[in-house]
């Protein structure tokens, strides 16, 4: 049987509430804990097939133009050398996130430096990697690529369903008591996961296993099918640990697709690892953006007008573009809006999903500028932001599910300390280090996406949860866990998750913060079913079914079941409470930073952060999330880019010596708070997404802290200390 | 091809390998020890951080034919599912990781560091060179940050690292 819910009503009943035992939400230590820290857990390169060969990948080194030659032969007769590919089903780039179908493919036709163009295949790694060094192509090469997605020659587009101009903005900046009229810039970011891209392709007859690293199995099947034009059905894909996704492992990518082709031709197992610069250069990045935000606020500092216009770029041919302004469009109140979106098409490394999408860098430009207001308009920060909390949608008129972001700005500040500051900048010294304190609002969207799940009450009263989800660090192995072991009333330690199997019932995938509401409430609806199952055996009422200790009332779930399983299956789909309610999780962070007076360099001495995202499933996980998200917002403020050649759009910093993530010493130990929170009209299980949470808006905080530190506003990120050096205060 | 004899975790290989072959290559791809990481193959990330005669080393940055006769640790070696180090059952307890790719490799860092630190060896937030250091919070994220996790669990790593530091000090 099956456990349907279509998400058409409010989920008022809070089942998970009325359990008798409660681990969900509890900081349960995550099942597979033992396994990574022994380095037993089996990422995509760890799968020991006898007989694999290494695939290394050769990419363009031209930025735009075709392919007219490659020397082949001459690879060939390297020793170790198994076969050079170069195949029209290649990728140019990865498929965009839910995709369900090929990315454009052929890569002959060169839209940008660094495509992937062949794969060259050895006994050895040490033999492909040489191989690949040694391949000789030959270009004709187009003298008309573009690169600099401000140049008057790039074409732009303007997406139709991202236009905005309601009422009368520029009357409204007229007409405002305090305004702010400011141009902010964010640079391209890398998702940067631990695990490069990894896939090992094997071939039995027509069946195709593809062990890989990857996020959305339920989307990737079929992306790599279409890709290979062969079906579905004859392709299994397992990745049961994904070394950290962050948006970058969330379509099928380039290695996949040639070591499949390749392993085919060969008849052997075929690996094929991306090296860290290939990640770099042939996964998805996060598109720089310029963003121009006008605030109009009357004498309370009560916003009547808002606009927030971007410009963004990708590939020709992407339908993906950061939704730069999609909380923007509903945090703030402000009757007068205008928000328009810009693609420039440029001849750049394919931009994607980074994580949050949208709000990671739209938020921290809108929390810039709500920052300047309240220095212009005299109104304190929190206050500010305060006042201009809608009743309403603005733009829709649709009402706000669960939304305790009041709650967030004022918890936040009462745990920092937030009446310590001076709102007059660059006031404090301590030693050589002007200190400042800054703060922002957090919001994402929420969203709740199609998922199923199989789990199955084992004759010896102990459970199994299967699904297609991924874990790329989020948590998934203990939260679908704790969510079965309340609902069948058992340990979570005689609860077993098995995920990442193409074979197994199609999760959410692991996106969009959607993951855990998604895929924990397919898991929930087929508790609900195997509860009914389970009363109908037992010739009772499923009201007056009690699952505790690991027995159904006082029997012992093994006799109850008298040798039998139950298998239950559940399947989630959003519904109307998408449309009846803007829902999204909302926060609030607090910096203070330390800004070298000699050197211009900024450390962040404290961060506090609180955030509201519906049920909290597991404390641990969840807050750990939310640390990972506020360091990529330091990450952001201070040291993070993409810096491409203009030149030739090729992209500078391709490794992490150059491109620089937070290492330990740069984070201070962080005080995240999650609010308790119930969000009905979100799922059946109350809970909403956090994993993006955490860097929607975090940088922010950062640099307004560093304006209240030295009086400079940079509107340039990241604040490196070049852009602060001569205007530091005396 | 390069004979070399490699003690890894108490026990001896004879390694027959292409004389390119890093150390991690060795351990991954034929030695079948695939807990060390591969996270840049340059050194700047820390995942394939192993411990090599008692000091932590980056093995993607040396050949294997360079460590004839070396005594070699990985993460495989300092404990099992069931029987874990502290610092493996810490960073459990603590939540330090996340994704768990870069894991490996800050416990065998955080290994090696705890004993630097006991042998009195400063770092560069250390106030005295010539005197033992206190672990601190500082110096804790001070000596990891060769260890890059993107998951960004330092918090959680700091604390980890800091209750074992504890326990071993009492």
């Amino acid at each position: 049987m099956t456990r349907h819910l279509v998400m058409d009503e409010p989920a008022t009943k809070r089942v998970l509430d009325e359990l008798p035992q409660s681990l969900t939400g509890k900081p349960m230590d995550r099942p597979d804990g033992p396994e990574k820290v022994t380095g037993t857990a089996t990422y995509a390169h760890e799968w020991n097939l006898p007989g694999t060969v290494h695939g290394v990948l050769v990419r363009a080194t031209v930025p735009k133009g075709k392919v007219t030659a490659i020397d082949k032969d001459a690879v060939m007769k390297l020793p170790g050398v198994l076969g050079v590919f170069n195949d029209e089903r290649f990728l140019r780039n990865p498929a965009q996130g839910t995709a369900n179908e090929a990315p454009i493919q052929g890569p002959d036709e060169i839209a940008y430096l660094g495509q992937p163009i062949a794969l060259v295949v050895a006994e050895t790694f040490e033999q492909a990697r040489h191989g690949a060094h040694r391949l000789q192509m030959r270009y004709d090469v187009a003298a008309d690529g573009v690169f600099d997605p401000e140049a008057t020659n790039v074409p732009h587009e303007r997406p139709e369903d991202d236009q905005l101009d309601q009422g009368d903005l520029d009357a409204a900046m007229k007409q405002a008591v305090s305004v702010v009229d400011q141009v902010y810039r964010t640079p391209g970011h890398n998702s940067a996961a631990m695990e490069p891209h990894c896939s090992i392709a094997s071939w039995e007859g027509d069946k195709l296993t593809l062990r890989g690293s990857y996020q959305m199995l339920n989307y990737n099947i079929n992306e790599l099918a279409d890709s290979l034009k062969i079906d579905a059905e004859d392709i299994r894909m397992l990745s049961p640990f994904v070394g950290g996704g962050f948006g970058s492992k969330l379509g099928i990518s380039a290695e996949a697709v040639a070591a499949a082709i390749a392993s085919r031709e060969l008849g052997k197992p075929v690996v094929v690892a991306l090296s860290r610069q290939q990640v770099f250069e042939t996964v998805m990045r996060r598109s720089e953006s310029r963003q121009h935000i006008r605030l109009a606020a009357d004498a309370d500092g009560k916003l009547i007008g808002l606009g927030h216009d971007s410009l963004v770029s990708n590939l020709p041919g992407e339908d993906f573009y950061e939704p730069v302004m999609q909380a923007t469009h509903f945090i703030y109140t402000g009757e007068n809006r205008r928000m328009n979106m810009e693609v420039a098409r440029v001849n750049r490394i394919c931009a994607g999903s980074v994580r949050a999408p949208g709000e990671a860098i739209g938020m921290v430009a809108l929390e810039n500028a709500m920052d300047e207001l309240a220095d212009i308009s005299g109104i304190d920060p929190v206050e500010l932001r305060k006042r201009n909390i809608p009743e309403m949608h603005p733009e829709t008129g649709q009402g706000y599910s669960s939304r305790p972001f009041a709650e967030a700005l004022d918890e936040g500040a009462r745990r920092f300390g937030w009446d310590k500051r001076n709102a007059k900048p660059a006031q404090t010294r301590d030693g050589e280090w002007w200190i400042g304190m800054g703060m922002a609002s957090a919001a994402r969207v929420n969203m709740l996406k199609e998922a199923k799940a199989r789990v199955t009450l084992n004759a010896d009263g102990t459970a199994t949860v299967e699904t297609d989800m991924s874990d790329p660090g989020t948590g998934t192995y203990a939260i679908l866990t704790q969510i079965a072991a309340d609902m069948l009333g058992l340990p979570g330690d005689k609860v077993e998750t098995v995920l990442g199997d193409s074979d197994l019932p199609k999760g959410s995938g692991s996106g969009g913060s959607f993951g855990a509401s998604s895929s924990g409430s397919a898991v929930f609806l087929a508790c609900q079913d195997i509860r009914t199952q389970l009363a109908q055996k037992m010739g009772m009422d499923e009201d007056d079914l009690k699952l505790d200790g690991g027995k159904a009332g006082d029997m012992a779930l093994a006799d109850a079941l008298a040798g039998d399983a139950i298998v239950g299956n559940g399947h989630i789909e959003p519904g109307e409470t998408s449309k009846d309610k803007r829902q999204a999780t909302y926060g609030s962070y607090f910096a203070e930073v330390g800004v070298n007076a000699v050197t211009g360099e900024t450390r962040v001495r404290r961060l506090t952060a609180v955030f509201g995202a519906g049920r909290i499933l597991n404390e641990k996980t969840a807050t750990s999330q939310c640390y990972g998200g506020c360091i990529w917002g330091i990450g952001m403020a201070l040291h993070e880019e993409l810096l491409f050649d203009t030149r030739d759009g090729h992209l500078v910093n391709h490794d992490l010596a150059e491109y620089h993530v937070p290492v330990n010493l740069d984070v201070p130990q962080i005080d995240v708070h999650l609010l308790e929170e119930r969000d009905d009209w979100a799922s059946p299980i109350q809970a909403k997404g956090i994993g993006e949470l955490g860097l929607c808006g975090a940088a922010a905080a950062v640099t307004n802290a560093i304006y209240n530190a030295t009086g400079v506003r940079v509107r340039e990120y990241p604040v490196t200390l070049d852009k602060l050096l001569d205007q530091l205060p005396e | 091809m390069q004979q070399t004899n490699l003690t890894i975790n108490g026990q001896e290989h004879a390694l027959d390998a292409d004389p390119r072959t890093t150390l991690l290559d060795a351990l991954r791809n034929h030695i079948g020890l695939t807990g060390s990481k591969k996270g840049c193959d340059h050194g700047q990330c820390g995942a394939c951080t192993v411990i090599v005669n008692g000091r932590r080393i980056n093995s993607c940055l040396t050949l294997a034919c360079m460590h004839d006769g070396d005594e070699i640790t990985t993460v495989e070696g300092l404990g099992q599912p069931g029987n874990l180090s502290p610092l493996q059952s810490a960073f459990v307890a603590h939540d330090g990781y996340q994704c768990g790719y870069c894991t490996p490799g800050q416990i065998c860092s955080a290994t090696a560091m705890l004993q630097e630190a006991k042998d009195g060896w400063p770092s560069n937030v250390s106030d005295d060179l010539a005197k033992g250091q206190k672990l601190t919070d500082e110096e804790i994220s001070e000596r990891m940050s060769g260890n890059i996790c993107r998951c960004a669990a330092y918090p959680n790593i700091v604390d980890a690292i800091r209750e074992v530091a504890e326990g071993a000090e009492a």
